[in-house]
C-alpha cells in the first residue's frame, strides 16, 4: 500500500457550508484546503511526488448534494462542481445544445476516467493542456466561486492568471459553471473542437482547439478561438477574432473567406510562442493550431472528429 | 490515520479500518484479499485495476477509498457469481463463467492475462449500458479504450465483446 497516504487528512464535509468553513480555516491558518473531486488529476500527482504535508487538508467533496445537479434554466445550463464528463454527456440538453462540450468530454481521457473525472477539477487544475477549459471559453462560460464571504462570478477566459496560476483565492471553491444558451440567441452560433494528441484516447494534448462563430447577413459579427497546450494558460487569442469581426463571410454563409482565413493564420502564426516539451515541439504545436484554425473558419459544418 | 469504513464488495458488507486516502485498489488486494484486480500503471492509463463502483467503471487506483463508503463495489471475483448458474446453493459448486468471461475464453481473448481483469470489467460496464444489437466493433474500441493490452493487439478481445454481446443478455 502507498504509505505516504496515511499521512494526508481527508475531511469529506456534507454540506457546503462545512466545506467552505474547511476552506477558510486553511486560509486563515495559511494551509490552504484543497478540493479533492474525482480525484483523476491529484491521486495521480500523490503517486508521483513525495507528499507536501506542511500543506492543509484535502477536502473531499464528492459527500456534497449541492454540487452534483445540472440545472437547466431559461438561459443557462449551470453545471455543479461535481458533474463528471459522462454525466454532461448523458444529459439530453447538453448533448443536443453544446455538442462541442461533449466532444472535449470524450476526448478526455477514457470512459473510467469519464466517469470519475469533473469539469470544475478540470478547470481548477489549472493545466495549459486541460481539455475542457478552451472549449468553455468558446461557449462563454462563467464559472461561480463561493467561499464563506460570499460568491462571485469570473468568466472563463479571465480564469486562467498564469501557468497554475487562477483567479480561486484560498478560501473559494469553483462550485458551478454557466454555460449561456445558444438557442436564446436571435442566430446561431458554430462550434467546432478538434484535439490532436499521440491517440485518441488517453492522450494529453499536444493542441486543442475550440472556436465558435457567430454570422448574421453575410458578416461575421462574433468569433471566439481558443486553445489548450499553446501557452501557459487555456488561450483566448483576442487579436486574432478581432481581426474577423466584421469581416464577410463566406458563400456558403458559415465561415470566414479564404483570403481573410489565410490572413487570419498568418496573424494567428506570428503570435503563437509554444514550447518544446515531452509531447509535441513548437514548431508542429504551431503548425497544427494554424491548421485547425484555418480548416475552422473554412469548414461548413460543426467539427466531429477529435484527434 | 485510520477511519473505519463500511461499503459493499461483490454483494457483501465489509468494514475496513483504513488511511481514508488509500487507494481502493490496495484495500481490494492488501486488506480484503481480493488479488484479481491487478496494478499496471498506478495512473489511470491502463486499466488493469477497473472495477465498478455503483454499477460505474472506474480505475481503483484512483479512487481513493473514503469515496466508495456506503457504496457497491464489484470487481472480477465477483462477476462469476453473477453469471448464469450461480444463485442459491451455488457457493457449494464453483461458480459458472459469465458469459463475458466464456466469450473471452472462447475467443482467445487473453494471453498472458494481466489486463484481462480489466478487460472483462469494461466489457462488463459496457455491455450492461449497451442495447442489445446497437453493439459495434467501434464502440467496442471506445468502450475499452482506457484497457492496455500488450500480447493480442486487441482483434481477438474485440472479438470476444463482440460475441458476449450477441449472446444471451446476463
Amino acid at each position: 500500500m502507498r504509505g505516504h497516504t496515511a499521512e494526508l487528512e481527508f475531511l469529506s464535509p456534507t454540506t457546503l457550508d462545512d466545506a467552505l468553513e474547511h476552506f477558510a480555516r486553511g486560509a486563515a491558518c495559511s494551509k490552504p484546503a484543497r478540493a479533492f473531486a474525482g480525484g483523476t488529476d491529484l491521486m495521480v500527482q500523490l503517486g508521483a511526488r513525495p507528499v507536501d504535508v506542511s500543506q492543509g487538508p484535502f477536502v473531499n467533496l464528492s459527500c456534497l448534494a449541492e454540487l452534483k445537479t445540472i440545472d437547466v434554466r431559461e438561459d443557462a445550463v449551470v453545471l455543479g462542481a461535481l458533474t463528471t464528463y459522462a454525466q454532461a454527456c448523458a444529459h439530453p440538453v447538453v448533448a443536443a445544445e453544446f455538442p462541442a462540450l461533449c466532444l472535449a468530454a470524450r476526448a478526455t481521457g477514457a470512459p473510467a476516467i469519464q466517469n470519475r473525472g469533473t469539469f470544475a477539477g478540470n478547470i481548477a487544475n489549472s493545466s495549459p493542456a486541460a481539455d475542457s477549459p478552451p472549449v468553455l471559453m468558446a461557449l462563454d462560460a462563467s464559472y461561480e466561486l463561493t467561499s464563506a464571504r460570499g460568491r462571485r462570478f469570473v468568466h472563463a477566459d479571465a480564469f486562467h492568471l498564469g501557468y497554475k496560476k487562477t483567479e480561486l483565492a484560498p478560501d473559494e471553491l469553483l462550485t458551478r459553471i454557466f454555460i449561456p444558451r445558444r438557442n436564446s440567441l436571435e442566430t446561431e452560433w458554430r462550434m467546432g473542437y478538434r484535439k490532436v494528441g499521440t491517440r485518441r484516447a488517453q492522450a494529453i494534448s499536444k493542441v486543442a482547439f475550440a472556436g465558435a462563430l457567430r454570422t448574421r447577413g453575410g458578416m461575421i459579427i462574433d468569433v471566439r478561438l481558443c486553445y489548450a497546450s499553446i501557452a501557459p494558460v487555456p488561450l483566448r487569442v483576442r487579436a486574432v477574432e478581432n481581426f474577423l469581426r466584421g469581416k464577410p463571410t463566406s458563400a456558403s454563409g458559415t465561415g470566414a473567406t479564404e483570403t481573410d482565413a489565410q490572413a487570419a493564420v498568418a496573424l494567428l502564426r506570428s503570435l503563437l510562442c509554444p514550447i518544446d516539451d515531452v509531447r509535441s515541439t513548437a514548431d508542429y504545436r504551431k503548425e497544427i493550431a494554424c491548421r485547425l484554425l484555418a480548416d475552422f473558419l473554412l469548414s461548413e459544418s460543426e467539427e466531429r472528429s477529435p484527434t | 490515520m485510520n477511519n473505519t469504513l463500511k461499503f459493499r464488495v461483490n454483494g457483501d458488507d465489509v468494514e475496513v479500518a483504513v488511511p481514508p486516502m488509500a487507494r481502493l485498489l490496495d484495500v481490494l488486494r492488501e486488506t480484503l484479499g481480493l488479488t484479481g484486480t491487478k496494478e499496471g500503471c498506478g495512473e489511470g492509463e491502463c486499466g488493469a485495476c477497473s472495477v465498478l463502483v455503483d454499477g460505474v467503471l472506474v480505475n481503483s487506483c484512483l479512487v481513493p477509498v473514503a469515496q466508495v463508503q456506503g457504496g457497491e463495489v464489484l470487481t472480477i471475483e465477483g462477476v462469476a457469481l453473477h453469471g448464469a448458474g450461480a444463485g442459491a446453493g451455488a457457493a457449494a459448486t464453483p461458480p459458472a463463467l459469465h458469459p463475458i468471461q466464456s466469450a473471452f475464453l472462447q475467443c482467445g481473448g487473453a494471453q498472458c492475462g494481466i489486463c484481462t481483469p480489466g478487460m472483462v470489467m469494461a466489457t462488463v460496464a459496457f455491455l450492461q449500458d449497451s442495447q442489445k444489437g446497437t453493439v459495434t466493433e467501434e464502440s467496442i474500441r471506445e468502450a475499452l479504450s482506457g484497457n492496455l493490452c500488450r500480447c493480442t493487439g486487441y482483434v481477438k478481445i474485440v472479438d470476444a465483446v463482440l460475441a458476449a454481446s450477441q449472446g444471451a443478455k446476463p
